[in-house]
This record gives C-alpha cells, structure tokens and sequence, in this order.
C-alpha cells in the first residue's frame, strides 16, 4: 500500500528571505532518508514549512537472515535450545553444508522497518538541520535552535499522525489557520490540508499567492518589480492589493527619493505617470481578504504621508548647505578605521582620478564625491548615497557629467546593473573602487572565503565590468599597489577576471587560462586575444595544433632548454624538419587564422617522421630551438597549451 | 475618541490581567524602556517575571525642536516583559491591539524581521516589527543575551510606541494634536519639553561640563562594581541596582554628548565601549547576587 506524507513546521514569522533555502533543505534532507516516494511537493507561508510526498510505502521491504545454529553434532538438547530460542520446533531446521561443516540453520524473515517508525526517528532532527543565517532558542537555555520559535507540527503519514516531540511541541494533525480571519486550531488530513487552510485564509501555495497579487494588481498600474513583489509573497498568507494615493504636491521630490521610500521602507509599488514620471499613487498588498471601510488605505496613506514630509523636510535642510561646502565635514566620518576619515579617502580619489586619465570636470565630481554621507537625507536613506549626492549636485547647479559621475558612482552595484553612463563617471568610480581595494589590502583587510565586509569582491568586479564594457584602454597592473600585499590584490583581481570572462562572458576555462596566461591585465587587450581564440577554435586545424604545442612544450621543458639562439639552417633534415623550418619563416607578416591552416600538417608530420632527442648534441639543440622558436609569435596571443584538447 | 490616556489605561489594564506587575517609569533618564532595570536586570537569572510599564525615552539627537510631527526628543514607550515568554505570546499580543478596539480582521498586520541589538548593554535579541496598516507600531524581541550573559529564560519583550499608536487610532497627523485627554493636547503638555530639551541638547549643554560629569558616574560606578565580592556572606545588601543607576547616567551623558556633535566618530566606538564595560560588569555582578545562596548546614533544624 503506498501512503501521502503531510508535514508542515508550524513557526512565528519567518522573514522572508530565508523560506526558499530552507524548504530546499528540508526536501534535500527528506531525500536523504531514502525512503521511496513517487513525488514531493515544498510550500510555505510565513508561518509555515511544508513537505507533502506521494506515494511512500508502509514499511520497508521485508529481508532475510540466515541464523547459524549448533553444528549437526551437537547434541540434542543443545539443537532443541536453540529452536526454543528461536521460536520454532526443531524439525524445522534444516541442515546447512558450511565451509566448516555441517550445522543447523534457519531462514529468518525480517520485517521491513515501518515508515512511520523512520520518520518518527528522523524527522525531528531533519527540522533542527535547516540552516538559518541567525537562529533563536525560545524554551531556554540550551533549548531547541530554530529560526523562529515552532508552535505546531503536523506530520501526517496516511491517517496515522508520525509521532514525534520537538522543542516541546507533540506532532498531530492540527493546523493553524490565518492569524485573524482563520481558526486558531484547524484539523486536516493528507487529503483537505490545502483546501482546509484555504477555507481559514491561508494560500499554501507561494505560485498562487504571487498569481493572486499580480492579477488583481493588474489593473492598477503598478511598475512591475520582481524582487519586491517575491517579498510580499513570503510576507503574507492571504494577499490583496489595494491603492492608495498622496498629495501630488510631493511629486515635485526626485522620483529617486519617492519610490525608495515606497519601495525600500513601505513595501509599496510605484505607479507610473502618464507622462513618464510617478503618479500620485501607489500600490500596497494587505495580508487581509478586503478594505471595505478603507481602513488600510487610510493607514497606509497617512504613514507615507509622514515619510513624505521627513524626505521633504531633508530635501530642503540639506539644501541649505551646498555640497562644495561640505567636504570639509567629511573628516569626521570615517571611512575605515586604518584608513581615515572620507576626507582623506575624497583627497586620495581625487588624485587618483587625474592620475588615471579624468578631466577636471572627473577631478571636481571626485571632489564632491562623498559630501552627501553628511546629508539628513542619506543619514535617512542609506540606500541611497551616492545617487542623493547626484541630486543635489544636479541642483546646485553641477555640470552634466559631474552630477551624473556622483549619482552613478556606486554602479555596477550588481552583475545585472549597468556601469555608469559616461566616462567621466566611469573614470571617478574605477578610481573611487580602485582606492577602496588598495587601501583594505594594504592594511590587511582580504576578503576570506564567505567573508567580505567591505564588499571588496563587487568593487574588484565593478572595476572589471567598467574597465571592460566602458571601452577604457588601461592597464592596471601599474595601479595595483598595495605595499607587502601587492602579490594578493594582483591575484584577487586574477579571480575576478577569470570569473568574469568565464562565467559571465561565457568564455571557455581554457580560453580564458590560455589567453591570460599571455597576460591578463590589459583587459581591452584580453577580450581582443579572448575573441580570436574562440573564433581559431572553430577551425579544425586549432585543436590538433594546441595539442602538438603541449608536447613541444613538454619537450622543451624535459629538455630543460633554456637559450634560443638562432637556427642552423645547415644542420636541418630535408624533408619533414626543413619543410617545417620554410613554414616557420613564412610566419612573419601573417596572422595567426592566416597560418594555421598551412602550419599543421607541416607540425604532425615533424613529429610524426623527425626525433628530436637525437644523439647528436648539435642536431638535438637546433631542434629544440626551431620548436621553441614555433611558439614564439603565439605567445603574445595565448599559451595554447592551456588549451584542453581531446587528442 | 479614545485619548492618549485612556490606551494606557487599557493597554496596562490588559497587561495586568495576564499577570504583569504594573510598575510606574524609572526615575532615571534612559533612552529606551529596555535599559531599566526592571528589563536589563529582570530579565537576568532563572526567575520567571512579568511587568509592564511605560518609560519615557530620551533620545537626545532625535530632538526637532517641537517642529516635526513624527520624531520627539521624549517619547512614550510601553514595555511588555514577559518572561519567559508564553506559547502563546503573539496571540496575546494581538488581543492587546484588539483590546485598544483595532479590529484586526479590518486591519492589516505584518510581522517583518527586525533583530534588535544594544552595543552599550551587550544585549540582542530575535524579532519584529510589527506593521500596522504599514505603521510600525511595536518592536517584538525574543532576548537572547543581555549584559553578554545568555538568558536562562527567554522573555519576550514588547515595546510599544504610543504616541505612534494613539496618532493611529485618532487619525492626528501630527503626535502634537493628538488628545491626551479631553481638555488638553499631547502638544499642550510635551512641546515645552521638546523646545527646551532640543535647545539644550544640540546648542546649550556645556561639553566640558558633561564629560566631566561622564567621568564622575563612570568613576562612580566602576568602584562600586569592583568593590563587590561575590563570595561575601552579606552580598546580598551590596549596592548594585545605585551602581546600574550610574551606568544609566552615563548613556544618557553619552547620548547628549553626542547629540551635541561632541563625540567625533574615532571616539565613539571607545565611549560606548566604557559605557558597555560597565553595564557587562553590573549584570554579572547581579546575576551572581540573585543566585540562591548555597545551602548552609541545617543550624535551624538542631535549634528545633
């Protein structure tokens, strides 16, 4: 008979963000039993973590056990003993010829364990087992650890309840329905679960849920933002949109600053303009069926309105002070405590800007960079710094491109973010996240494994991306300073290119080894090689080739050759080795793609006809220095002999 | 209309009905309902507690001179210690809304993840805020720690804004017009406070003189605590909670000093540090004294 498995971990609120990899765990762990099933299925709210499994058997498959008894000599009473201890009369055993003789034996049938005795067993410790970023006891010191504390379990396999204790909570089949328009105490079975906690308020379902916000907020003009939208999913068991709309006075505040605190601080979606821009309205999902009094609209409209006077309030105190008259402020707020106050980091960026090829108008952008962290309104938004500073610059009258550099300074904040938009914005950031790198390296502060406090790793990639899809003709090597840990920064920014060329250029990891092994810190450069690599490699003549550069590279390496000098035309071989050498000089002039083709067959039958560990010590280095004279001009492209081969 | 007084009334009334000792505010300047005693230390060692009151918060950088609606120098806030906290204890937060006649089936209600941590009392805690209408209203910690001393019994700590709550449920848009009661204004009583406090924090108080006054409660206290003995028969009698009351004075120095743009940001880690230093010392010493003294030899049972 196959069985439903029905377990839900009844909890507090868990945020958010964390319900996805903690039901990935809960199935992975749940696999792990090994115990058959022909499907699983993961849900959750915020109040709970569900596993529901068809098709599990009632208990495992029987075995059976071969029990040695007394051998066929023994005497009578001792085979009739072990019968009677084995439950059976002594007819029934059988004799057994063993490789030590005769004995009595006996086939014993095992029962199968009984599902429900394993889940029992195993469950309790599958919960404890989901990771958490941060976790919580609740029934005291040395209590169960969870994410939030558990209320309810139920873990129903068929119509039996898996009986089972954890942190003080008895297994069962009771739910727990929505907390005000449900019943406190819901009774289900594997069968009705979902539409029972549907019936008390509760979408199990996180697709539904999500299917349930975006139909009903179709209509309302909502700006589409994914990211928010899967929050309020987690964040609600019975999602409904409502509207809500503001005085449109506000709107004359940057649209920057109305949408983050819709977004980042309410949980509101934008409404977007007629005429581009915002409306004066904005969209927010209710954890209740309806507002049919309007309560929550109210609510909401009168805290955005608050939020909206504080921004306001910001918006025009900070004005007071310009921008320019702020960077002296910065000395007292610290960037790091080794390296100084934001002042000092502004000076340092502002150098690094002309050094690395800025205008004065990238020097003046450098200059104002930072001001806007002495601002009430970053003081309030930190999120967002930088594009504040833009606004105000904006304001105060800035140039175009000095604004623009402050607002886009932080970009690319993700792989999916855009660099900044111009290159006086693209040489202040690269020179503002060149300065971060050095200085926490030179003080020792190097990202470790999971750790990276500074967001190091994402200023290194930033520089990578801006280097790169900005078009800059740089080469940073000169730039990585970074006194004794000079040797790890140039090895961390080795990483990053590698990651970026590989996983998000998609380039080959032999490609890329290939190409960077010829050098990797003129990145313009490296993607040129990258490119023609990856074309070269369409053609059949590459891989054959790259494999017979891989000997000759082995070769000379054996040899431990070392000196080049010139070849001795006259000490060459007619045939294969002289036909080799008239290709080699034929090189010159050409491309690569021009000689490949041609140069080939020329190698394969080198190595196919010609020894070149020949006795005579003359013959043997002439050898030795035509093949390694062959790599010569393919070195300043790639060492082709990283390239992986199937020959 | 319900008046700012009347849903304190309700709120403690509720409160006291499931247990809670009504206590009235400490007579110490803090910055949040949790540094009183009554929280810090209670919530300390291995004996249930229940309490609840309201404690006026100073927060001397928060001062807007009067001006702004939302954000005072002195707020109200009602403090909910139960501990340990009961299964139910979100239920029995929710009937306190319900009890101040917010009908949650009308009203939308969000538990968003907000952990709370105090670096100057080594103390952290799991929880919420909880939305309402998309108003913060309470903050909702499970303690973990307090004066770096992981609890016996974890409480569960509900602080409540009230003039957040009572601009709510009279529909005021500024915390000055909402009714205290029926005849005066929150304004008419608080907005003196907010005036004054406000021109002394951020342009009268003289810094000499408050980090002359830091030092002073700070030598205070850092004698006192190195002056108890854990293994004095007497220890009992030892003056801990006046030692914690210097540590108080303390934050509260440290808070207008720093409101008053004295503190530049390479002191400030070290200031909190001295006022943590302190206030990990007295919950120590306190969870040492409450310890039940070790059994004596039975000298009453030969008297009998």
């Amino acid at each position: 008979m196959s069985l439903p498995l029905l377990f839900e971990i009844g909890t507090e609120e868990v945020p958010d963000w964390m319900i996805q990899s903690a039901l990935a765990s809960l199935r992975a762990s749940f696999e792990k039993l090994a115990i058959p099933h022909d499907s699983i299925a993961m849900d959750a709210t915020p109040r709970r973590l569900t596993l529901r499994a068809q098709g599990l058997p009632e208990r495992q498959p029987d075995t059976e056990e071969r029990i040695l008894g007394p051998a066929k000599s023994a005497p009578p009473q001792a085979v009739a003993g072990f019968a009677r201890k084995q439950g059976i009369s002594p007819e029934s055993l059988t004799v057994e010829t063993t490789p030590k003789g005769e004995y009595y034996t006996l086939l014993k049938r095992v029962e199968g364990r009984r599902t429900i005795d394993i889940l029992a067993e195993s469950l309790p410790g599958i919960v404890l087992q989901i990771p958490f970023p941060k976790t919580m006891y609740w029934t005291g010191k040395g209590g169960a650890r969870f994410i939030r504390p558990i209320r309810w379990i139920v873990a129903l396999l068929g119509a039996s309840v898996v009986p089972f204790e954890l942190a003080g909570v008895r297994s069962g089949n009771v739910t727990a329905g929505h907390r005000r328009l449900g019943a406190r105490e819901v009774v289900v079975t594997t069968a009705d679960y979902e539409s029972k906690l549907r019936e008390n308020y509760v979408i199990l379902s996180a697709d539904e849920r999500r299917a349930k916000i975006s139909g009903e907020m179709a209509g309302m003009g909502a700006k589409p933002d994914a990211a928010l939208l899967e929050t309020l999913v987690y964040l609600t068991e019975y999602p409904t949109p409502i509207t809500g709309s503001f005085d449109p006075q506000f709107l004359e505040l940057p649209e920057e600053v109305l949408s983050t605190v819709m977004r980042h601080h309410q949980r509101y979606f934008s409404v977007a303009g007629d005429s581009g821009g915002l409306a004066p309205r904005f969209v927010a999902i209710m954890n209740i069926e309806a507002d049919p009094e309007g309560f929550v609209r109210l609510g909401n409209e009168r805290v955005l309105r608050a939020r909206f006077n504080d921004g306001r309030f910001f918006w025009e105190t900070d004005q007071k002070k310009k921008l320019a008259d702020r960077v002296e402020d910065l000395a007292h707020v610290t960037f790091q405590a080794k390296l100084g106050s934001y002042l000092e980091k502004t000076k340092r960026v502002a150098a690094l800007t002309g050094e690395l090829g800025g205008d004065a108008q990238a020097v003046r952008a450098a200059e104002l960079l930072k001001c806007d962290l002495t601002t009430e309104l970053v003081k309030e938004f930190t999120e967002l710094q930088g594009v504040v500073g833009g606004l105000y610059a904006r304001a105060q009258g800035e140039p175009e491109s000095v604004w623009k550099a402050i607002y886009d300074q932080y970009k690319p904040e993700s792989m999916e973010d855009e660099i900044p938009r111009e290159r006086c914005g693209q040489i202040v950031a690269l020179a503002d996240k060149l300065d971060t790198l050095r200085g926490c390296f030179s003080v020792g502060l190097i990202p470790t494994g999971s750790r990276d406090p500074f967001a190091l790793r994402r200023a290194a990639q930033g520089i990578v991306r801006i280097v790169v899809e900005g078009g800059l003709d740089l080469d940073l090597e000169p730039w990585l300073d970074a006194g004794e840990n000079r040797a790890a920064l140039r090895e961390f920014f080795q990483d990053r290119v590698r990651y970026y060329f590989k996983d998000i250029r998609g380039f080959k990891y032999d490609e890329v080894s290939a190409a960077m092994a010829a050098g990797w810190s003129n990145l313009a450069d490296l993607e040129t090689r990258l490119k023609r690599i990856r074309d070269l490699r369409a053609s059949a003549d590459f891989e054959p080739l790259a494999a017979s550069f891989k000997r000759i590279k082995n070769i000379l390496e054996q040899a431990q050759f070392r000196d080049a000098g010139a070849i001795e035309p006259q000490l060459l071989e007619p045939g294969p080795e002289k036909d080799l050498y008239d290709e080699y000089t034929r090189l010159k002039g050409r491309t690569i793609e021009e000689a490949i083709g041609a140069l080939r067959p020329k190698v394969d039958l080198f190595f196919d006809k010609v020894l070149v560990n020949v006795a005579d010590a003359g013959v043997r280095r002439n050898r030795l220095t035509l093949l390694s004279a062959l790599l010569a001009p393919f070195s300043s492209i790639a060492d082709f002999s990283e390239i992986v081969t199937n020959s | 209309m319900q008046s700012f007084q009347e849903i304190i009334f309700k709120l403690k009334q509720y409160w006291a009905q499931r247990g809670c000792i009504i206590q009235e505010p400490y007579d110490v300047e803090v910055g949040a309902g949790t540094m009183c005693p009554e929280t810090f230390l209670r919530v300390l060692g291995p004996k249930p507690y229940r309490v609840a009151y309201v404690q006026p918060s100073r927060r001397p950088a928060d001062g807007r001179y009067g001006d702004n609606p939302n954000r005072l120098f002195k707020h109200s806030q009602l403090q909910v210690i139960l501990k340990p906290s009961p299964d139910d204890v979100i239920e029995q937060y929710l009937g306190s809304l319900e009890a101040i006649g917010i009908d949650l089936r009308k009203h939308d209600i969000k538990f968003e993840e907000d952990n709370w941590e105090s670096p100057t009392l080594g103390a952290w805690g799991i929880g919420w805020q909880v939305m309402l209408d998309g108003l913060e209203v309470t903050q909702f910690t499970y303690f973990q720690q307090c004066g770096g001393i992981d609890l016996d019994l974890v409480p569960a700590e509900l602080t409540y804004g009230l003039e957040r709550l009572s601009a709510f449920l009279q529909l005021k848009d500024s915390v000055y017009d909402i009714e205290w009661n029926g005849a005066f204004s929150y304004g008419d009583v608080r907005y003196l406070d907010e005036l004054q406090y406000s021109v002394y924090n951020f342009e009268m108080a003289d810094i000499p003189t408050l980090w002359k006054l830091f030092d002073l409660h700070e030598g205070e206290a850092a004698r006192l605590i190195a002056a108890y003995n854990p293994k004095a028969a007497d220890k009992r009698r030892f003056p801990l909670l006046p030692a914690y009351d210097q540590v108080l004075k303390c934050s509260n120095l440290f808070n207008t000093l720093d409101a008053r743009g004295a503190i530049s940001v390479t002191e400030r880690v070290g200031v909190i540090q001295r006022v943590r230093k302190l206030a990990v010392a007295v919950a120590h010493a306190w969870a040492d004294q409450q310890k039940e003294p070790e059994p004596q030899l039975a000298s009453t049972e030969v008297a009998q």
